[in-house]
């Protein structure tokens, strides 16, 4: 069961590689993930052969496009968060489910660049009691954090971070994880890594009018329903109930 | 150069549940008050966008904003304080209703023991009991001289409850009903009536029921729709300020509230307050608002930090035990649970309430022998129903990897089929806990930030142990598939433990060497300053403080009106 599980995922994982690199635009003799790109995660089960049909649903929504990250950066960022969250028989990764548009989304607001932070300095070295004083703003510390990440990989495997096998991929961030993967520009690749899986998990499961939790798949995943106006009747019942997401949208027009 | 405003009867400083309960009961009484808040306006139907746990819980919207100020901590004396710079363990309130517009609504009553702890204590157990270290003390009233500020308390904000026999002695029953026993929760109770416990619904100000309180306010019930803790209600059913105590005290007329004012000092000569310095949030205009009498109801942080900056009341020295400004500060103790998994039943965890949960009473205060105990006092031992939100719920069994494809399996299986038993413990004093301001870090105003010098204790880790004990032997009742229990006190961590129960700094008493305000909140070396909050606690017991907070606030303002009538003096 188990092995089956891993190869269905190494085969997605190369199928994605290999689309990646043929949608590309050359320009110049550099491959960019460009217009197409954006979409990569809906079109993972296509055929590389054959040139992806455009996905209609997901053109029409204006919200997948990129404030923030250039689309390398993004592709990158897409393959870590499949890996913190990854596909399996429950439904989609944090991938098809749009986590790194959520990721865009959030690098470029207020809090990528810790607007409500206290960010007085002088910024000392904390003991492991006193939470993180960091210096770089998130939206640089993710940044370089992905640079960190492809020339890890690189040290490592001679690839970039995209091209690794998905176990591999699994060891790089685990290195990052436990902080043994050198450091982003003094702060150490766990403060990364945890950005990393906080949003990744954000962007699964916060409404989707930030982005991610596409169509909901997320919360329908784990039977969550979103937003209600009550559940006075739900919490009285012994049998789960099982309800149809709604998400905040459901809430406008109220007063 | 600050603009002087012409000189007011009264100014109140921080316009949450303390601010709130003030201002209504004195402009009720045709007193005029200025009501200062830092943060911006609010009112019920700006909630109607609130189910959004990613602004509302994650990105703390309704918190105070950090870029201006925060808390410096170290766990001793021997360490560097360091600034909280993004949100952890403290979640302060900020606009009007402060915290009380964010907070679940479990409001309880302290116990008499808490109020006579030290005496209680020494009767009992003997003089060696109380560990030289642990400066406690009793609190200068009684539980019976308090309860009719309780009761006032509850039925102004429509608390929902039962009446517990090992409890103080109550007046009047809960003015509404429990709210409802979900199949969630009476799986906690089959257990702990089996083990011999009696189980009881948790006092709320969630509203079980339709309520229209003594000041003509009508709210609706609850409808458990689970965005309660962090996010405000949009039908009013909990009791925030904003829906109680700031319309009526806005309806007299008498209510002058100016929002976006930052108080950053309280003038005085030493022996009495002459006003305060505010500064215009959004232009940066300073004021000088004179006043004949200075509430202080700015939540325990900056009451202290108010008092400290503006050089009124004695500090406190660690070294040497003396002064009070800062003594006593205490937290709360909740490292003792158990999480119960199960492998075949769903439970309606997506639904809930801030205040919905069932206890058991034989644990708190001094209900158990303590003989042979490293510890006094005790815990709320008890499970809850608030709406396992999806970022903030992903439970694992201890040693399931924190993510990739073995964590979203496990997370998403227990989603709906965890519980949890879980205690909330009373915190004592210790010498070496205090808060004091920072020598170098400042807020946005050039005002020094409050450090907090704080760990647990030998007291806490003892009682930690204990009550881990107790949940699992209740977990075990229930009769899960497996149960991680947690039960060692790890050292204090600003940015991991969450809980926003801050008691202390600015503590009542019976006499001015020991404590910096009487019974009426009114401060010994400045008799018409009036500090009111959880500051005032001399130790936090197992309860939440609001209900205690609530029930002071209203005695506090008795003695504030009798102060202006009486035209001086202590009351
Ligand atoms: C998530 C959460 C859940 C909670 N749940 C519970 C619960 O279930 N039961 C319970 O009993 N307690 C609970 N509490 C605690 C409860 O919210 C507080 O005890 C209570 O609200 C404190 O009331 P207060 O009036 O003293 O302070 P606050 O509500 O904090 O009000 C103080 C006000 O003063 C303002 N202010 C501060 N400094 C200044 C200044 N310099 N100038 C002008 N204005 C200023 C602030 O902006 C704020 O509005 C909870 C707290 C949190 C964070
Ligand atoms: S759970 Fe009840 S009291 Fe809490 S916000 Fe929802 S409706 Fe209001």
């Amino acid at each position: 069961m188990t092995d089956n599980e891993n190869n269905q995922q190494a085969n997605t994982t190369s199928t994605r590689r290999a689309f990646l690199k043929n949608s590309g635009i050359t320009f110049g003799g550099i491959v960019i993930g460009g217009t197409i790109g954006g979409l990569l995660g809906n079109v993972k089960e296509e055929p590389t052969e054959q040139p992806a049909p455009a996905p209609v649903a997901e053109v029409a929504n204006p919200n997948v496009a990129l404030m923030f990250f250039t689309p390398d950066e993004y592709q990158t960022t897409n393959a870590a968060v499949e890996r913190i969250f990854p596909e399996d028989e429950n439904g989609p990764g944090a991938m098809e489910l749009n986590a790194a548009i959520y990721i865009d989304h959030q690098l470029a607001s207020q809090w990528g660049v810790n607007a409500k932070d206290y960010r007085l300095g002088p910024f000392y070295k904390p003991e492991p009691t006193q939470g993180e004083q960091i210096k770089l703003l998130r939206q640089d510390l993710f940044r370089l954090g992905l640079k960190r990440l492809d020339n890890y990989s690189s040290e490592n495997y001679e690839k970039q971070f995209l091209d690794l096998e998905a176990e591999e991929q699994d060891g790089v961030l685990a290195a990052f994880e436990e902080g043994k993967a050198g450091s982003i520009s003094g702060v150490s690749t766990t403060e990364f890594f945890k950005l990393l899986r906080q949003l990744t998990l954000e962007g699964v499961y916060a409404d989707p009018m930030y982005g991610g939790n596409k169509e909901m798949l997320g919360w329908e995943m784990r039977k969550y329903p979103g937003t209600r106006m009550g559940y006075i009747n739900e919490i009285q019942k012994k049998d789960f109930v099982e309800l149809e997401p709604n998400s905040l949208q459901s809430h406008m027009g109220h007063s | 150069m600050a603009t002087k405003l012409p000189k007011e009867p009264v100014v109140v400083i921080g316009m949450g549940w303390a601010g709130g309960i003030i201002a209504s009961e004195l402009t009720k009484a045709g007193i005029k008050v200025v009501g200062l808040e830092r943060g911006k306006e609010r009112k019920m139907s700006d909630y109607l966008m609130v189910h959004d746990e990613l602004r509302f819980q994650h990105r703390e919207e309704l918190m105070q904003d950090l870029s201006k100020e925060t808390v410096t901590h170290r766990n001793n004396s021997k360490m560097r304080a360091l600034p909280m710079r993004q949100y952890g363990t403290f979640i302060v309130g900020d606009g009007l209703g402060g915290a009380g517009s964010h907070w679940n609504g479990q409001t309880y009553r302290f116990l008499p023991y808490d109020f006579e702890i030290k005496t209680m204590t020494e009767e009992r157990y003997g003089k060696n009991k109380i560990k030289a270290d642990y400066p406690l003390q009793n609190w200068g009233i009684t539980y019976d001289e308090l309860e009719p500020y309780y009761d006032t308390f509850e039925k102004m904000s429509g608390i929902s409850g039962e009446t517990v026999e090992l409890y103080g002695r109550r007046s009047n029953p809960y003015p509404t009903k429990p709210m409802l026993k979900t199949p969630v929760l009476e799986e906690f109770e089959k257990a702990a009536k089996k083990l011999g416990y009696k189980p009881y619904m948790m006092p709320s100000a969630n509203l079980s029921e339709n309520y229209e309180n003594p000041d003509g306010i009508a709210r609706a019930a609850c409808q458990y729709c689970a965005y309660c803790e962090n996010f405000g209600c949009e039908y009013g059913a909990k009791a925030d300020p904003v829906v109680t105590v700031l319309p009526v005290a806005q309806e007299t007329g008498n209510l002058d509230l100016r929002t976006h004012a930052n108080v950053t000092q309280i003038l005085n000569d030493g022996t009495k307050a002459t006003g305060v310095i505010y500064v215009d949030t959004l232009t940066g205009e300073e004021f000088e608002q004179p006043a004949e009498v200075v509430v202080v109801a700015s939540y325990v942080f900056n009451n202290a930090r108010l008092l400290l900056n503006s050089g009124l009341g004695k500090p406190y020295n660690p070294a040497d035990g003396t002064g009070v400004i800062g003594k006593n500060y205490c937290y709360q103790v909740s490292s003792g649970y158990s999480t119960l998994f199960y492998n075949d039943r769903e439970f309606n965890l997506y639904a809930g309430a801030g205040a919905l949960g069932i206890e058991i009473p034989e644990f708190t205060g001094d209900n158990f022998d303590h003989t042979n105990e490293n510890f006094i006092h005790g815990a709320g031992i008890r499970s809850t129903q608030y709406g396992n939100r999806p970022i903030a719920n992903n439970n694992v069994p201890i040693g399931t990897p924190s993510w990739g494809k073995e964590f979203k399996e496990q997370s998403i299986k227990y989603t709906n089929s965890i519980l949890q038993v879980k205690s909330q413990g009373a915190s004592m004093p210790h010498r070496q806990n205090y808060i004091d301001l920072d020598p170098a870090y400042k807020d946005a105003y050039g005002m020094p930030l409050l450090r907090i010098t704080y760990d647990y204790t030998e007291q806490d880790k003892e009682l930690v142990k204990y009550m881990a004990k107790v949940t699992k032997s209740i977990a075990e009742e229930m009769g899960p598939d497996h149960i991680d229990t947690v039960g060692e006190q790890a050292p204090f961590n600003v940015n991991v433990d969450t809980n926003t129960h801050n008691t202390g700094g600015v503590i009542m008493g019976a006499e001015p060497e020991t404590s910096a305000i009487n019974s009426y909140q009114q401060m010994w070396d400045a008799e018409n300053v009036f500090v009111v909050g959880a500051s005032a606690f001399p130790h936090n017991s197992c309860f939440n403080p609001t209900g205690t907070l609530g029930a002071l606030s209203y005695r506090a303002a008795e003695g504030i009106e009798t102060y202006l009538k009486q035209g001086g003096s202590l009351v």
